[in-house]
């Protein structure tokens, strides 16, 4: 019996409680046959922790500056429209969710970064299943703190880098979360710089004009399963440490100066698992230190991995080379990374006691390939008959390609599906 | 004219050489395609097979048939029939059972396993080198009299144009590192078949080769239409020059 009038107890408290919660936190409608028409007239009436939920249809709110932290819900996609003039929602509350919406034509300056969501000085917001098009740039966050970009569809319709911002654009912010996100044509798909701590987890950016993912001066983020693709140079990662990149794909970005992945001041890092398909160069590293690489497959790249005689300890193992049209270049004899058990289908050696291992070491730059780097027009010469000699000859007496640059342990099948 | 072109051709055929590199080619053709699981490695076996291999049998085959033919052009030069057309029926029966040798040896194969661009650029080079090297054979004979240096000479042109040629052009490149040498080369290629025809299949194989600068420079020639006439107008100059150069030496030539 006692039992039961304790549950009693506590199911008035609760009833009690969720009822004063309620009371507080109201939802006001917004749309043609609502209470209010516009989302600013509904945001002047609202208090923290109200809801807005807004009918389908255009908005043009000029610049809705939200400054409560409120919790703005659409239904049905409803447009807001910057008109190529103002910066469409700019958030500076903390705790505010952004949801549903589908914003439109930010304006354009060479002064202002305006966005097509902006958030100011603030914490735990969340914007999520919005759609942006045509914006200067898409999402911008600035000293932003566990905030989240979740699920919204970025894309802007620019030709020129100039006339471009970034399709998610973080400067100086902490603990983020940008998942599944899909970003296209923007200048930089994700950019970030000084930012510390965030997640990046299940984006597809491509088709940017310069970089599917750009960051600077950003340590301790973990990129897990992004694609990044068709992008106007790749991605480029600069002065960091502590990156963490997991099962990545970079694939198809061509052109001469692009790189699936390129790595400069780079240290303390781990990329492991990531694919690199169909790239003029899969990754480029300059002044790298300490990174561990492995399980990274490397396939009908141009270059596998260009590795500039700047790089120090780095590990490179269970990874497999296939199709590459050259598997590693450098442009120094000095060697001071360690490459090991990796697969190379140019691996032209014998396994004698069958455990998998290769018996002689797989030299993995070929004398062609320097030649090419010093003198690029020699690439005319490719697969000839007088570069295989040469290469056969050099495989032989290593005297130009750097002679510690080898596998040691080259492994006779492919270790990754 | 017909009925020469019909005696060496029988001839060659009797002679049974043909017969063998045509299954030698069928051979390794079927081979390089399905000893490799990755098709790609197979292309790129079959292409220094065509790069190499064709030019050298086309050129020694054609030189040492012209040598021992000499009785036999002698025999046809006294009959009344012109100087000209006994060579060009020569140089014809020649270069098409050569060219047929290579259609069926490697072509077979190569449109059983890749049908395509890559397949079809591959199987018209091929044909196309096997008669310029039956053509520079024969302008090689024509010009020497003596047998052994006449073969000599042959395997030192097939050495030239698959092996010298390169190796002089990377010695240019590196004396003239400091200029941009990307568009000449385009033009440098064309005095080379084997190379004009090494980069025609590449275009079309291997996109990630022709890399950076030079290889936007080729793929903007050769990727064209205008620049594919222009370099197959090029090879159809390599038959016809030495073919021209040889029938002029033949009219003069006191047998």
């Amino acid at each position: 019996m006692e039992t039961t009038v304790s549950m009693r107890t506590i199911f008035m408290i609760w009833l009690f409680l969720s009822g004063s919660l309620l009371a507080h936190a109201k939802i006001l409608h917004v749309g043609i046959h609502q209470q209010f028409i516009t989302i600013q007239a509904a945001l002047s009436s609202a208090s923290n922790g109200d809801t807005i939920w807004v009918e389908a249809g255009n908005y043009h709110e000029k610049n809705l500056l939200i400054n409560k932290s409120i919790y703005l819900k659409g239904f049905g996609y409803p447009v807001l429209d910057g008109e190529k003039k103002y910066e469409v929602i700019s958030v500076k509350a903390n705790g505010v969710t952004i949801d549903g919406f589908k914003v439109i034509h930010s304006g354009v300056s060479s002064i202002e970064d305006y966005g097509g969501i902006k958030l100011y000085d603030c914490s735990g917001v969340t914007v999520q299943n919005n759609i942006l098009e045509d914006n200067f740039f898409g999402v911008y966050v600035l000293h932003g703190n566990h905030c989240t970009i979740r699920n919204n569809r970025v894309s802007a319709y620019s030709v020129e880098e100039q006339q471009s911002g970034n399709g998610i654009h973080c400067w100086k912010s902490d603990s983020l979360s940008i998942i599944g996100n899909t970003i296209s044509g923007h200048r930089d798909g994700i950019y970030f710089e000084f930012v510390t701590n965030s997640i990046i987890w299940r984006n597809n950016s491509f088709k940017n004009l310069r970089y599917g993912l750009h960051f600077m001066f950003s340590q301790n983020n973990t990129y897990v399963s992004n694609i990044f693709n068709n992008n106007g140079a790749g991605v480029a990662v600069m002065y960091s440490h502590g990156v963490k990149m997991f099962n990545n794909y970079f694939i198809e970005n061509w052109g001469d100066a692009a790189y699936g992945l390129l790595l400069k001041e780079i240290s303390d890092s781990y990329i492991g698992g990531n694919h690199f398909e169909k790239n003029t160069t899969g990754i480029y590293m300059e002044g790298a230190s300490r990174i561990n690489m492995e399980k990274n497959l490397f396939k009908d790249n141009g270059w596998g991995l260009k590795i500039q005689a700047s790089c120090m300890d780095i590990t490179l193992s269970k990874s497999d080379f296939i199709g590459n049209t050259f598997d590693v270049g450098t442009n120094g004899s000095l060697v001071l990374n360690n490459f090991n058990g990796n697969y190379w289908d140019k691996y032209e050696g014998y396994d004698l006691n069958r455990d998998a291992i290769g018996d002689i070491p797989y030299r993995p730059v070929s004398l062609y390939s320097m030649i090419v780097e010093k003198n690029p027009p020699a690439m005319m010469l490719f697969r000839s008959f007088i570069t295989s000699l040469m290469d056969k000859t050099e495989k032989i007496i290593p005297s130009i390609t750097p002679e510690n640059l080898k596998d040691e342990h080259p492994m006779m099948k492919r270790q990754l599906n | 004219m017909k009925k020469i072109i019909k005696y060496v051709m029988t001839d060659i055929l009797r002679n049974r050489i043909v017969l063998i590199y045509t299954v030698f080619l069928f051979i390794t053709s079927l081979s390089m395609f399905s000893l490799e699981d990755n098709v790609n490695k197979g292309l790129l076996s079959l292409l220094n097979i065509i790069l190499i291999i064709v030019p050298l049998v086309s050129i020694i085959f054609s030189t040492i048939y012209v040598y021992n033919s000499a009785e036999f052009i002698e025999l046809l030069v006294s009959q009344p029939l012109r100087r000209k057309s006994i060579w060009l029926s020569l140089f014809t029966g020649l270069a098409s059972s050569l060219a047929l040798a290579f259609l069926v040896g490697t072509g077979i194969p190569v449109l059983i396993y890749q049908a395509n661009n890559i397949g079809f650029m591959m199987i018209a080079m091929g044909i196309l080198l096997s008669i310029i090297f039956v053509a520079i054979a024969m302008l090689a004979a024509v010009k020497m009299r003596d047998k052994a240096k006449g073969i000599g000479a042959a395997i030192l042109l097939w050495l030239y144009f698959t092996l010298l040629f390169d190796g002089l052009v990377l010695f240019l490149l590196f004396q003239f590192a400091d200029y941009p040498l990307e568009k000449p080369m385009v033009g440098v290629t064309a005095l080379n078949p084997v190379d004009l025809g090494r980069i025609l299949i590449l275009l079309q194989m291997d996109v990630s080769a022709m890399m950076g600068y030079t290889g936007a420079v080729f793929k903007d020639f050769f990727g064209t239409y205008t620049g594919v006439m222009v370099s197959f107008v090029a090879m159809f100059m390599w038959i016809l020059f030495p073919l021209w150069s040889s029938t002029r030496k033949f009219n003069r030539k006191d047998l």
